[in-house]
């Protein structure tokens, strides 16, 4: 990891400013953990001088410049340093013999950890959950290690439970979500695989129609387009072709949708792919609870399950019930905020956009009502159908295409069951129907966020 | 590396290769096969089954000497030309070809047809349309047996042209790297419907496909029930002994089209009937058991006789059992609680 430079106005034109690095296109900020240089020590470009670390990775941070190190500017050990924050300060005029006396740096206060700015308030506006049962405690929990709970936690209830999928052992998960299940379970219940997504695939669902309840990390849902005949074909469609004989009790997961400036091939939904087939169970949660509850309820269904996680969410901390009973019903969507004067739907990432859009339209005096459907497959249209009957109005949202997608299956729900209640002809929010672009204005115009749901509710609503 | 021809059925030398009762078996397996097919044919040319029939005839000894060696437990799979897989693991005629007319009799209750069958209880995982999914399904099994630590091999059948397929080799890769107790029979009937090897295989000798993932690959002849036996108990102890994955290549042939529909204008019109007179599987049982004493010319008459009825039998059967309720449409989506 190289550290960007930055030539600053303060100071004589030879100083550089070493600015804080990011490890991956998601990071916003990490924690310095270990200075490597000290003050007045002579560096040349590749020089390791610091480490630094996220709730993902450690990682070196070299210098492409030569000098001398004129100041550090955070001190070790400081957490929730922004990603760009100038960290150090290296003369290149190597003339300079002794360095400016600067004073200590002084340890920084642990700063919250905050959600990244893009994605939905990191506390998401949540009516009591009547699945949760009072008294409850709730821990603060990162989306990637409730999914890592959830699996944990199922395999030491169920011998058959196994993940598979490439990384998941040795390196701990391309994005960290395995972390310590190698280290608990051993190499035969975790099984690093080799990248060969078809073939992994097929022999997951093999090994569950041979009765093993196999996890299938995919390391994004992208690279599952190579294994979807075996998720279709041979998972989806086995028990009924077999007249009941034979089943594949397996969870197909990873990260799906938009990750941050991967371009076209690394930032598909395929929500309405996988919804669209009979024999498929569909999941793809916004928080942390329900991601580990619904994982934890997918590993336990005998059906073949696609779980849609999401990159950006990762990071995120939720409050999730303590224990390792907590279980979320597959098929039960969860209204997030009640409201009265139209209904969002929306599901995995958008969720928050659609709390963040209501919280706006509230201060316009639009009282929204938030669905997260959490389930796609099978939909729970009962509880939109009673929403809209209530409110008369619906927006959709979801970060995948509109045509042929899960909003145009949800108005269709509506059509269906509260046609004679709708004041307005519902709307749909999503992507642009554009492969995504990876030019950061762009992708940001292609992408749907909250501001076109507010503008989605404002024209439905008249207001 | 170990890919080898071994002799062909010539160099069998005939001695103690079969005792009476196994003989007269493999006769009255492979002729069952024989026997249903016509009739699955006969029913096609009436209507009473549709859409994709693939017709074994010609194969037979593949799946019977490969069955003879193996062990209660193993599972089979194979691709869409199923039918004789079914029969020689053991499923009743009757429930195959009351699938075949898409009868609630059917095995997959009719909802399944001639391409998609499968019983838990005789081990056969299907049945499978996709060619080539079956190889790395049938990988996943032998990965379940690895992971229960049982005695279980996977045999995994393919053709010559699933043996194509990308699938395929990513298979292989996890099957030798983890040393799973899997055999791969590759069925090669020399065409991949209407291309034959030569035409779509940049490498003919199939049974080398295995090198470069230290797979031990071997050439038997498909056309002899005894080869087949021999060298499925070589693959079969190999692969159950924790040495991992064995290729099997069969070269064997069909006499048919590649379904119902195709009347293999690709192939020179006397190539089947040369294959038939000179290296019919079953002929050439019946002809070994004569000559060696193990059953008379009565004894294949009984067989004759019961195989016969078994396949009449079926077909009646196939054509009372009645369609699926209609209430079958929407069952076995998901499991039912």
């Amino acid at each position: 990891m190289q550290a960007q430079p930055s030539p600053t106005n303060m100071e004589p034109a030879l100083s550089i400013e070493i600015l804080m690095p990011a490890l991956s296109p998601t990071m916003e900020e990490g924690t310095l953990a270990k200075w490597l240089v000290q003050v007045g020590d002579t560096v040349k470009a590749g020089d390791v001088i610091a480490e630094i670390e996220t709730d993902k990775a450690t990682m070196e941070v070299e210098t492409i410049d030569e000098g001398v190190v004129e100041a550090l500017l955070v001190a070790a050990g400081s957490q929730g340093v922004k990603v760009n924050t100038p960290i150090a300060r290296i003369s290149s005029d190597e003339e300079v013999a002794a360095p400016t006396p600067t004073p200590p740096p002084v340890a920084a206060a642990p700063a919250p950890v905050a959600a990244p700015a893009s994605a939905a308030p990191s506390a998401p506006v949540a009516l009591a959950d009547p699945e949760i049962p009072r008294g409850t405690a709730m821990v603060k929990v990162t989306l990637r290690d409730a999914l890592r709970d959830a699996m944990a936690e199922e395999m030491r209830r169920d011998p058959d439970v196994f993940l598979m999928g490439e990384e998941v052992g040795q390196y701990q998960g391309a994005y960290k979500v395995s972390r310590g299940l190698l280290e608990e379970f051993g190499d035969r219940r975790v099984i690093d695989t080799p990248i060969t997504e078809h073939g992994f695939a097929g022999m997951g669902v093999g090994a569950a129609m041979a009765g093993l309840k196999p996890i299938v990390e995919f390391m994004t849902m992208n690279f599952a387009m190579q294994a979807i005949d075996h998720i279709i074909n041979s998972a989806a469609k086995v028990h009924y072709m077999s007249g009941g004989q034979i089943s594949a009790p397996i969870v197909f997961r990873g990260p799906n949708g938009a990750a941050s400036r991967v371009g076209a091939q690394h930032s598909h939904d395929y929500s309405s792919w996988y919804g669209n087939v009979p024999g498929l169970k569909v999941i793809a949660p916004y928080d942390a609870a329900d991601a580990k509850g619904l994982l934890k309820a997918a590993i336990r269904d005998p059906n073949p399950v696609v779980f849609l996680e999401h990159e950006l969410l990762y990071g995120i901390e939720f409050d999730v019930p303590e224990g390792d009973d907590w279980v979320v019903p597959i098929g039960k969507a969860k209204v997030r905020r009640e409201g009265t004067d139209l209904t969002i739907t929306a599901h995995s990432r958008m969720v928050g956009f659609a709390l963040q859009a209501a919280e706006e339209l509230a201060a316009l005096g639009i009282s929204a009502e938030v669905i997260d459907l959490r389930t796609l497959r099978p939909l729970d249209t009962e509880t939109i159908i009673a929403s809209v009957k209530k409110t008369n109005r619906l927006v959709t949202a979801e970060e995948g295409w509109g045509p042929m997608g899960v909003g145009a299956e949800v108005i269709a729900c509506v059509i269906d069951g509260a046609f004679d209640w709708l004041d307005a002809p519902p709307m749909r929010v999503h992507q642009k129907d554009t492969p995504l672009p990876y030019a950061a204005n762009l992708e940001k115009l292609s992408l749907p966020n909250a501001a076109d749901i507010v503008a989605a509710a404002r024209a439905v609503t008249n207001r | 590396m170990a890919a080898k021809k071994s002799s062909g059925s010539a160099a069998v030398s005939p001695s103690n290769l079969v005792n009476r009762d196994e003989a007269l078996a493999y006769y009255r397996d492979m002729l069952l096969i024989r026997r249903f097919e016509e009739r699955a044919g006969q029913l096609y040319g009436m209507g009473l089954i549709a859409g994709f029939c693939h017709l074994y005839i010609g194969q037979e000894a593949v799946v019977v000497g490969m069955q003879a060696a193996q062990k209660p437990g193993d599972q089979v799979i194979t691709g869409y030309r199923d039918h004789g897989h079914m029969l020689a693991c053991g499923m009743s005629p009757r429930e195959i070809m009351a699938e075949l007319t898409g009868r609630i009799g059917g095995s997959s209750r009719g909802k399944g047809g001639s391409m998609h069958m499968f019983s838990k209880e005789a081990n056969f995982y299907g049945g499978h349309g996709i060619v080539g999914a079956q190889v790395a399904l049938g990988t996943g099994l032998a990965l379940a047996n690895r992971y229960r630590g049982n005695e279980q091999v996977s045999v995994a059948y393919f053709g010559d042209g699933a043996a194509n397929q990308g699938q395929v080799y990513e298979s292989f890769n996890m099957a030798s790297l983890w040393r799973l107790p899997v055999v791969y029979v590759i069925e090669n009937n020399q065409y991949a419907m209407g291309t034959s090897v030569a035409r779509a295989s940049a490498e003919t000798e199939l049974f080398k496909r295995g090198i470069s993932f230290e797979i031990v690959g071997e050439e038997v002849d498909g056309m002899d029930v005894m080869a087949v036996r021999k060298a499925a108990e070589r693959a079969l102890e190999h692969a159950r002994s924790g040495k991992g994955p064995f290729l099997l290549e069969m070269k064997t042939y069909r006499y048919r089209g590649h379904s119902m529909s195709d009347p293999a204008k690709y192939r020179p019109k006397d190539e089947p009937k040369q294959v038939r007179d000179t290296r019919d599987p079953i002929e050439h049982m019946r002809h070994y058991g004569l000559e060696n004493g193990l059953f008379t010319e009565e004894d294949l008459k009984t067989v004759d006789r019961d195989v016969k009825e078994i396949v009449a039998d079926a077909a009646d059967f196939a054509q009372t059992s009645p369609e699926p309720d209609p209430s079958e449409l929407m069952r076995h989506i998901y499991v039912e609680a």
